[in-house]
């Protein structure tokens, strides 16, 4: 009894501790199979013609450059939108708001978290593109613009979750030092408690636009998915292509192993280095926050 | 003079906090207004044909069951994946780990993988899953793809619920000789349970709306028959709705926000089973 108790106890926590280091495993795998797949771009492809201005497959130009200012036009909109937006709900829910409106808001915002892109990007076909083609006069409403706002909807709940929860954090002694010093609420909130936040609050910014970089089928959907130059302002109003909607849209249509099918995992390999380079920025400001906070506390 | 200065305090934080409320307000009004016009665009489409019947007419007419089994499928497909596999991995992070170097290491790995972005996910399966190990454009495929994209969801909301069960239950199982694994098991897991079932419930919800990970992996256009075996691609609600509303020409609108509307009810639901398990262990717990 004692005996086989003891082995099926340790059975199980080889397989817990097993399980736990999966996550590594499943980060390595990503990689190396995007690495696989994605490096023989570079002798299958010529270098010059993968950095030119010109996305054309069919005729063998592979320019990224139109699918990366896609890509950043559209997030840099986007993070326009979902900052002050994000924030502004964040501050409100965890500093101003009553109890009981703080329980209506938080599962609401939640829900935006959870409602399918797809559906975002199907009312901005029907509602929204065509509402600024008419609001704005343009030739259509497919657009960077249109694009950028659903977006900026989708990043909202990831930034007010982490900065609701850097601002929750910051302890209550705080403000009470601030308001008997004859703060107001409102000083208090901006001069004491956001920035005693500060660390979290970036955090949110840089998980929302990490968030709005790799968003997939609604800005497939919406922006048109014309592979030009973004580079003025203007661009924000005419149709764009991001690195997320080429792969969405072409893979499908690619034989494995040819030149186009290599390229298209290569832009799955910088999607993924720049995903992973916001993430480990953005936790490393929580760590060094936290470890500034100990080193003041000890 | 004093007096002013006091007046314009109080004047820029009344002006402030009517800013900040009208953002919350500008952010969460839009998110009911969408569910609530899907809800009526969507409703008169809804009849029992719309529900069990085969899409026919090149899909602009019929139903769409086999998009609706298809979901069903793949959720159940990721739960049978994700959830024992993130649930321990959760209890590997909470009850066992210290703080080393592979701990925090496990920790980025997490966080990574929270943030790589869903048609990368996309690319992941197609490489390793349907080419690599054969599986196919499958349900298989796509199961798993959207299994590890679930992980974190489910593994760091499964922590945290760990994390809360205080210290002393642990310590009293143990002193009553209990082993490790005894007190996790009987203990800490029952305990945990409602905010474990929460996390699974919103990490499964987030993959039965997804499309882009299922596109190249075991999305079907269209199917006339129900899949048959794991092997088998299938239909699925979100890219069902992707395909009408875009690559369809002269889709009639009702079947487009029929479709978005089964979509959103079966995502609502689980949300919502979500909201009242946490709410409810929350009224109950005692300590």
């Amino acid at each position: 009894m004692e005996k086989s108790l003891n082995w099926r106890e340790f059975v199980i926590t080889r397989l817990i501790k097993a399980s736990g280091y999966s996550a590594i495993l499943f980060v390595a795998l990503i990689f190396f199979f995007l690495v696989r797949e994605g490096i023989p771009t570079f002798w299958k492809a010529e270098i010059a013609s993968l950095f030119s201005i010109r996305w054309y497959p069919i005729e063998e130009y592979y320019g990224i450059l139109p699918l990366i200012t896609g890509s950043l036009i559209v997030t840099i909109g986007a993070t326009l939108v979902a900052v002050p937006f994000g924030i502004g709900t964040a501050v409100y829910i965890s500093e101003i708001a009553p109890r009981w409106m703080r329980e209506i808001l938080k599962p609401l915002v939640e829900l935006l978290g959870g409602l399918p892109s797809v559906v975002l990007g199907f009312l901005g076909i029907l509602l929204l593109s065509p509402f600024l083609r008419v609001f704005l006069d343009l030739p259509t409403g497919l657009t960077a613009l249109t694009g950028s706002l659903l977006l900026g909807g989708i990043a909202v709940p990831t930034v007010v979750s982490v900065a609701e929860d850097a601002l929750d954090a910051v302890p209550r002694a705080y403000r009470e030092g601030a308001w008997a010093l004859g703060a107001t609420r409102w000083q208090t909130i901006w001069r004491v408690t956001f920035p005693a936040a500060r660390s979290g609050v970036l955090t949110a910014i840089m998980l929302g636009v990490g968030r709005a970089i790799g968003e997939t089928m609604t800005v497939m959907m919406v922006t048109g998915n014309a592979p030009v130059l973004a580079l003025k302002l203007g661009s924000l109003f005419s149709p764009v292509r991001t690195m997320t909607a080429t792969i969405a849209a072409e893979m499908g249509e690619v034989a494995s192993g040819s030149t186009h099918y290599h390229v298209l995992f290569f832009i799955g390999m910088v999607l993924f280095l720049i995903s992973m380079g916001v993430n480990i920025a953005a936790s490393s400001v929580v760590f060094r926050a936290k470890k500034r906070a100990e080193r003041i506390l000890s | 003079m004093k007096r002013a200065l006091s007046i314009n305090r109080h004047l820029t934080q009344r002006i402030g906090f009517t800013v900040i409320t009208l953002m919350a307000v500008a952010t969460v009004i839009p998110i009911v207004a969408v569910v609530i016009y899907i809800f009526l665009q969507g409703l008169p489409a809804i009849s029992l044909e719309f529900l069990t019947g085969f899409p026919h007419d090149g899909m602009r007419a019929g139903g769409i069951l086999p998009a609706i089994v298809g979901t069903l499928y793949l959720t159940v497909g990721t739960a049978i994946f994700s959830v024992p596999l993130g649930i321990a991995a959760a209890i590997y992070l909470a009850e066992y780990a210290s703080d080393t170097p592979l701990t925090r290491t496990i920790r980025i790995a997490i966080i990574n993988l929270a943030g790589i972005p869903s048609v990368v996910y996309g690319l992941f399966g197609l490489g390793l899953f349907v080419i690599f190990l054969n599986f196919g454009t499958s349900i298989l495929a796509a199961s798993l793809t959207l299994s590890i994209m679930t992980l974190p969801v489910i593994i760091s909301t499964a922590e945290e619920s760990l994390r809360s069960v205080p210290q002393a239950f642990r310590t009293v199982s143990i002193s009553l000789g209990a082993t490790r694994w005894q007190t996790i098991r009987r203990i800490v897991l029952k305990e945990a349970l409602p905010g474990i079932l929460t996390g699974v419930i919103l990490g499964l919800e987030r993959a039965a709306g997804e499309t882009a990970p299922i596109l190249f992996t075991g999305a079907a256009f269209f199917l006339p028959r129900l899949p048959q075996s794991p092997f088998d691609a299938t239909m699925a609600l979100p890219y069902h709705l992707f395909v009408i509303s875009t690559q369809v020409p002269e889709m009639p609108i009702r079947i487009q926000y029929g479709t978005a509307l089964v979509l959103l009810v079966f995502v609502l639901t689980m949300n919502l089973v979500a909201t009242v398990i946490r709410s409810r262990a929350r009224a109950k717990r005692q300590w």
